[in-house]
């Protein structure tokens, strides 16, 4: 796969938010406005590409049977660098994102690139299936947000958009309305693409948080060995 | 005893981990298919939320804290979930097999459950000692399994109806569970806290 290709394919075809289904957890809680969808995709963002770049470096070196629990390690490490610089220099967007910070670490799609892209390519590589899959993570919140924060709060980016148009339906930025948008978001997709997005779960997130059938989850537990 | 009531009834319905905090949504679509394997998961899950916030809020106040190494917290945490669950398969599988048949294919999935990692993390936040972290735990597992058990309900019914083509599968799935979420936000100040 040459380069560009690898660097969009995470954007637009195999976009983790919308087209995959992985790291729905953070896609429903942070985007109540568009400035945390930006916070929160662009620390995963970090995140992905050092995560990707480590594991592709030791992908000869690491066992094959402790692979999950060091990609976990290695995930682990770079969360923490990345709350500890949060917490240094942008407090305010640390409070706003909260516990969902630490819980980077059990995103599927970190893990799910670890698995199906890092282990398996040079560094080169690793590191731009990494941009690219955080920028369409980022893009994906990014959208929700927006739309989340324009319907339920009026705004775009704090800047006050509907003014004398409609009172703003505050149910969209409350949890209901993160289903709703997300819902509304990957039916549309569906409707322009005119395909059909499968929640690929286990073939994507080899670490499995369960997202399809029972006997997807089985297969797939014990080829992650854990 | 009311105090501990309270905390894990918040914890079910008013906090509800799933359609309030966002917290396990990826098995939350993914097992909640069928009843039966809504059941089975969100057994592993209370099991292993309430044994895993016991040992992380052990593992921080008597080894992380002492030693001045809070800033580990997120590494320690998901590791000791890791090897936990790994243990607990373990030993269910030797010491009671019924229980592990029940369970046993759910367990490994749930090292990357986001609850789990999520209400260990609350624990240590909300400064919680051990009885109330364990017994908040509980609650929240048992809020998980509500929520699993009311969604498979609603997605049995959801198969058997007309859906528009580009809505099928994840997208009205994501719209019922907004209904849902919509009657668990009435339960938002039933306790002034």
């Amino acid at each position: 796969m040459s380069a560009l290709k690898t660097l969009t394919n995470g954007i637009f075809k195999e976009n983790p938010t919308f087209r995959l289904v992985l790291g729905t957890c953070p896609t429903l809680a942070v985007t109540t406005s568009a400035i945390n969808g930006i916070g929160m995709g662009l620390s995963t963002l970090v995140v992905l590409v050092g995560s990707n770049i480590v594991i592709s470096l030791l992908r000869k070196a690491i066992p094959d049977k402790v692979r999950i629990p060091a990609y976990v390690t290695i995930i682990a490490g770079f969360v923490t660098i990345v709350q500890l610089l949060l917490k240094a220099y942008l407090p305010s967007l640390d409070k706003a994102l909260g516990i969902y910070i630490p819980l980077i670490v059990v995103n599927c799609i970190i893990l799910a690139r670890a698995e199906m892209f890092a282990n398996k390519n040079t560094v080169f590589l690793s590191a731009l299936d990494g941009i690219g899959m955080g920028l369409g993570f980022t893009g994906a919140l990014v959208f929700m947000g927006s739309i989340r924060e324009l319907l339920g709060n009026g705004t775009i980016f704090g800047i006050a958009v509907t003014k004398n148009l409609f009172s703003p339906a505050v149910i969209m930025i409350l949890p209901p309305g993160g289903f709703l948008a997300f819902g509304f978001c990957i039916g549309l997709l569906n409707k322009i693409t005119s395909k059909k997005v499968s929640h690929t779960g286990c073939h994507a997130c080899s670490l499995n948080c369960g997202a399809s059938g029972n006997d997807c989850n089985k297969a797939s537990a014990k080829e992650a060995g854990i | 005893m009311k105090e501990f009531f309270v905390i894990i009834l918040s914890a079910i319905l008013v906090e509800n981990f799933v359609l309030s905090k966002f917290l396990g949504i990826c098995p939350f679509l993914g097992v909640s298919k069928k009843l039966s394997t809504a059941l089975g998961m969100s057994g592993a899950v209370v099991f292993v939320m309430t044994v895993a916030s016991a040992v992380t809020w052990a593992v921080y106040e008597f080894l992380l804290k002492t030693a001045g190494l809070e800033y580990l917290q997120t590494i320690v945490f998901i590791l000791v979930i890791a090897a936990l669950v790994q243990f607990v398969e373990i030993v269910l599988k030797k010491l009671i097999p019924s229980l592990y048949k029940a369970l046993g294919i759910y367990l490994p999935l749930i090292t990357t459950n986001c609850a789990v990692l999520g209400v260990a993390i609350m624990n240590i936040d909300r400064n919680y000692d051990f009885l109330t972290s364990v017994i908040y735990s509980f609650g929240a597992g048992l809020g998980f399994t509500l929520a699993l058990i009311l969604f498979a309900g609603v997605r049995e019914r959801i198969e058997q109806s007309d859906i528009p083509e580009s809505l099928k599968g994840v997208p009205i799935a994501l719209i019922a569970a907004a209904l849902v979420s919509v009657a668990f936000f009435g339960f938002q100040g039933l306790f002034s806290n």
